[in-house]
């Protein structure tokens, strides 16, 4: 008996879903990011309006100022949905953790500078508070926002914070004891420094436009504060004592510049869509910029001293040139 | 003269380098096999970190390539920033 062998070639009968292949124009394999994001939130058939909001629909563009012919353009140029979002952060966490333990295991905070110390105690701890608040700001985007293309990765910029804050905490753990987070919860709450800080944080919480809240939070505050922490204090701190707060804070190092890419690449679509747009967000930027850096003056000084002016300078003009290239008109 | 050519498994990381070597190569001829994906280009053709970071999304290392490349043909000349096949004459 004699058997034939011969290879059949099974073509697919599509390549991806219908609502994709028209967004991309033809019928061809799309990313998992595409398939997992574009269209996802329910447009149609929402039968009654939300009781504590009669004005709007569950979902409703008309939650924010800015107005988008499509939301999906919002694309994140990081590509996040649920999968390459938890690895994407998964591998960023395992270099964390080994540094906590490389920190621990060598008793590089018992050792650590006793100044140095002070200075990152009461700079970095209450700064898990704003983190707090940003991980309410982040929910609330995704609550009320529009386009899953926008409302996922704003949650997971708020899932981020909370993963934030518990660094910070660790941090404070390690270089300190219980009684340091009880203080930075004091200090938050009463030193004259931290209260403006505190004002805006709380305000940006009750901001009802959701856009606004993202200019404000992700891309001010965020921007700013994290400029200023990160890289100012942070290199001040490492010239003084050697780099075991910089290992401490790698994370969130790491996080600014990735959240960074991707609120430049929003700000740069939406500011692209219209001229109202442009000047909408030009306007908020501005807005926020002010109040965050009036807010973090006194904090800067708290960390920096006489320097600290400077350095909040050279933080908020990072994120002006920022703004600036992503089309926004910035007046100095 | 003759082309150059490289296959890789079809896979969701591959598709990125394969987008990345279809717009970075006017020439390219795409040929999609159950598993697998050729790309001809006359010549020459070049694969480019940059264009291949855009499509994925993240940093890309070039040598992650490596893990879904099945064959190829042409002689290489590779930097940090772009993998280029020839045939050097």
């Amino acid at each position: 008996m004699q058997i034939d062998l011969r290879t059949v070639s099974i073509t697919p009968l599509r390549q991806t879903y219908n609502h994709v292949a028209e967004r991309l124009g033809a019928d061809k394999p799309a990313s998992r990011y595409i398939e997992g994001t574009m269209d996802v939130q329910a447009t149609h058939n929402f039968h009654y309006r939300p009781t504590w909001d009669p004005e709007h629909e569950l979902f409703d563009p008309r939650r924010t100022r800015l107005v988008m012919k499509d939301w999906y353009a919002l694309k994140d140029p990081r590509q996040l949905y649920y999968g390459t979002y938890t690895q994407a952060r998964a591998r960023m966490q395992e270099v964390a953790e080994a540094d906590f333990e490389f920190v621990e295991s060598r008793g590089l905070a018992e050792r650590f500078d006793d100044d140095a110390r002070r200075t990152a105690l009461d700079f970095y701890v209450p700064l898990r508070h704003v983190a707090w608040g940003a991980n309410m700001n982040g929910a609330y985007q995704c609550a009320y926002g529009y386009g899953t293309a926008i409302t996922q990765p704003c949650l997971y910029a708020g899932m981020d914070q909370l993963g934030i804050a518990q660094y910070l905490t660790r941090l404070g753990l390690l270089l300190g004891n219980q009684g340091d987070l009880e203080a930075g919860k004091q200090a938050w709450m009463q030193a004259p420094a931290w209260q403006g800080l505190r004002r805006v944080v709380e305000d940006t919480w009750v901001l009802k436009d959701w856009f606004e809240l993202f200019v404000a939070q992700n891309v001010a505050l965020d921007g700013i504060l994290f400029g200023l922490a990160y890289k100012e204090v942070d290199q001040a701190i490492s010239g003084k004592a050697g780099p075991t707060v910089s290992m401490l804070t790698r994370f969130q190092a790491e996080w600014a510049q990735d959240a960074a890419k991707w609120a430049d690449a929003v700000i740069k679509t939406a500011a692209a869509e219209s001229a109202e747009n442009k000047a909408l967000l030009g306007q908020w930027y501005a807005h926020w910029r002010g109040r965050v850096q009036e807010a973090l003056l006194p904090v800067a000084e708290l960390a920096l001293g006489a320097d600290g002016a400077a350095a909040l300078d050279r933080a908020v003009a990072a994120v002006d040139a920022r703004m600036h290239k992503a089309g926004l008109a910035i007046s100095a | 003269m003759s082309n150059v050519f490289i296959a890789f498994q079809k896979n969701e990381e591959s598709r990125a380098i394969v987008n990345a070597i279809l717009a970075d190569n006017p020439g390219a001829i795409l040929n999609e096999q159950p598993a697998m994906v050729k790309i001809d280009v006359p010549r020459r053709m070049v694969i480019r970190k940059s264009t291949i970071e855009r499509e994925i999304g993240r940093d890309f290392d070039l040598q992650e390539m490596q893990v879904h490349l099945i064959t190829m043909s042409g002689n290489v000349d590779e930097t940090d920033d772009e993998f280029t096949l020839a045939w050097h004459q």
